[in-house]
């Protein structure tokens, strides 16, 4: 990317962050997302009654279950949208590259979640006052949850290529994410596994382990893993992929 | 500016575009005739790098747009059919991101901004939310976009859909004006915008270019054109029309309106040059005869007779 493409990029997302700013349902996520983030960690997670300083059990713990639907609702008006009014036609034939357009919404949505993040910090605050936790797997857990929430908004941002309504957009998503979410959760993967010969138990440990849940406990519980950080990675990669050959589809 | 070469487009079983081939120059101000569906859209967003074609070759400005779209669309700028919008921006901020994306920033992106706003009458409205603007106020907006980095080549899907008839006017004009020094194609159903605005015209029918001309070819083509349209009173019709019958190089005469006091007819001379003489005839007959000559003009020969006869998409499918 030279001077040129870096300053078309940031025009676009600017653009597509604005429009977050400017919409209600932004603030309608991220005061969601706060209530649910703090409402499980203090009433599911017993944050308190585990009298234990730190963030894995009670916190982070919850956080792909919310990523599942709320990930999907900021992310399902990039592509939706642009096809609903028309508007892909003017940004399509504007001298950039699809793959500036679709980096640039990804990054206007991750932009998002980052802020949402961020506004869980009164919680670590709450930790380090109450005790001496271990920073270590606080660090881990935002960076595993952060990727969560990317890998949930990258397979969105797929599905939103494909069709102009945004319920239908965020109805596929959810379905693909909790999937993802599911096939590595570990009562499931037991209870499926029960009974069956070896090389079936084979079969589902390998499919778990492409599951977005495999990977986000191993980092949440503080083992900050590179694999698990190139897992997420290579996700959010074939994702954007897919949102490429889905507009490259529509215009087919 | 415009190269296009065989260009054909195949959704799944239906033939949209089938080996339209054109160009066009500086100066040039091409219009796209042909009813729905007869593939005019399509055509201008594979021209634009919207579409892509399944064969034939688009070159814009001399860069191909198949290989390099990026350089490619840098010359163009394009009004899409229904002229979208981002409903979440204002007039200025929307016309702001268009010219940001097309590499005008700081003091220059200001320029364009106040020049179009200007151009296109949208000073009163520049602060107003796209979402509240009229019809009219929206197609200027997208139409502004088009024109905001003053591209050599200029490509507007119906830019004068849903306009007041002012509208149209002012549009037309523009288009006109902007023509002296830049490549435009623009397509409309409209035939008297092509007459007002081109220089040249391509009708299209199913897929296929049916005829390419400037206005005044394509008039002579009608079955009309050239003939003389006359009106006599003082007699009685059918003797009026057996004299001029006569009269030498008359290959036919129409009654339209046969009475016992006159006739409204549309004669054809044999050969279109002959018209000046059948006209001095007629004149010279009706002195002879005493009869009232109240109207004698020649048929220019209108598009949309030339229109409707060799284009038949909506009805033969």
């Amino acid at each position: 990317m030279n001077q040129n493409d870096i300053q078309k990029v940031w025009a676009l997302y600017k653009r597509e962050f604005l429009s977050y700013v400017n919409s209600p349902v932004l603030y309608v996520i991220l005061v969601i997302f706060l209530l649910a983030t703090m409402g499980f960690a203090f009433l599911f997670g017993r944050f308190l009654d585990s009298n234990n300083a730190s963030l894995g059990q009670a916190f982070f713990f919850w956080h792909p279950w919310i990523y599942v639907v709320l990930a999907p609702a900021v992310g399902m008006r990039l592509w939706s949208e642009e096809h609903r009014l028309g508007t892909i036609e003017l940004l399509l034939t504007m001298p950039i590259s699809p793959w500036h357009a679709i980096l640039a919404k990804f990054k206007a949505a991750a932009t998002v979640w980052f802020i949402a993040l961020a506004l869980t910090m009164p919680i670590v605050f709450t930790v380090f006052y109450l005790g001496e936790p271990d920073r270590g797997p606080i660090i881990t857990g935002y960076v595993a949850s952060y990727f969560y929430a990317l890998g949930c908004l990258a397979v969105t941002s797929a599905v939103s290529a494909f069709t102009r309504s945004q319920v239908v957009c965020f109805i596929v998503s959810v379905a693909v994410c909790l999937t993802l979410t599911l096939i590595g959760y570990p009562g499931i993967v037991d209870f499926v596994v029960h009974g069956l010969p070896g090389w079936g138990e084979a079969v589902v440990r390998f499919i778990s382990y492409l599951s977005f849940m495999d990977h986000f406990y191993e980092m949440s519980k503080g083992i900050f893993v590179v694999r698990d950080v190139l897992y997420f990675i290579s996700v959010i990669v074939v994702a954007l992929l897919v949102t490429a050959s889905g507009l490259r589809s529509k215009r087919a | 500016m415009i190269q296009v070469q065989d260009l054909k487009k195949i959704f799944g079983t239906k033939v949209a575009v089938d080996g339209v081939s054109f160009k066009v120059e500086k100066g040039e101000v091409l219009g796209f005739l042909g009813p729905n569906g007869a593939g005019k859209s399509t055509t201008m967003r594979m021209v634009t790098g919207y579409f892509e074609p399944t064969a034939g070759s688009i070159s814009v400005g001399g860069i191909d747009m198949l290989v390099e779209p990026e350089k490619a669309k840098k010359f163009l700028g394009y009004l899409p059919e229904n002229a979208p919008l981002y409903s979440d921006m204002t007039v200025a901020s929307f016309l702001g991101f268009c010219a940001e994306i097309r590499g005008l920033t700081g003091a220059a992106r200001t320029k364009a901004l106040d020049r179009v706003l200007d151009l296109c009458f949208l000073d009163s409205v520049r602060n107003q939310s796209v979402d509240t603007l009229s019809k009219g106020y929206r197609h200027r907006t997208c139409f502004a976009q088009s024109i905001i980095h003053d591209p050599e080549v200029l490509i507007l899907d119906e830019p004068t859909d849903g306009l007041d008839p002012n509208q149209k006017h002012e549009v037309r004009s523009m288009i006109k004006r902007m023509g002296e020094n830049k490549a435009i194609i623009f397509s409309t159903h409209i035939l008297e915008e092509v007459e007002a605005a081109c220089s040249r015209a391509i009708i299209i029918d199913r897929g296929r270019v049916v005829a390419d001309g400037t206005p005044a070819q394509l008039k002579e083509r009608s079955p009309n054109a050239g003939s003389l349209r006359v009106v006599i009173r003082g007699a009685s019709g059918g003797s009026i029309k057996e004299e001029i019958s006569k009269t030498s190089g008359v290959q036919r005469v129409e009654a339209i309106e046969s009475t016992e006091t006159g006739l409204v007819a549309r004669v054809l001379p044999g050969k279109t040059q002959q018209a000046g003489d059948v006209a001095a005839a007629i004149v010279g007959l009706a002195v002879a005869k005493n009869w009232k000559l109240q109207d004698l003009h020649q048929e220019e020969g209108r598009l949309d007779e030339i229109f409707r006869s060799i284009t038949r998409s909506d009805t033969v499918a």
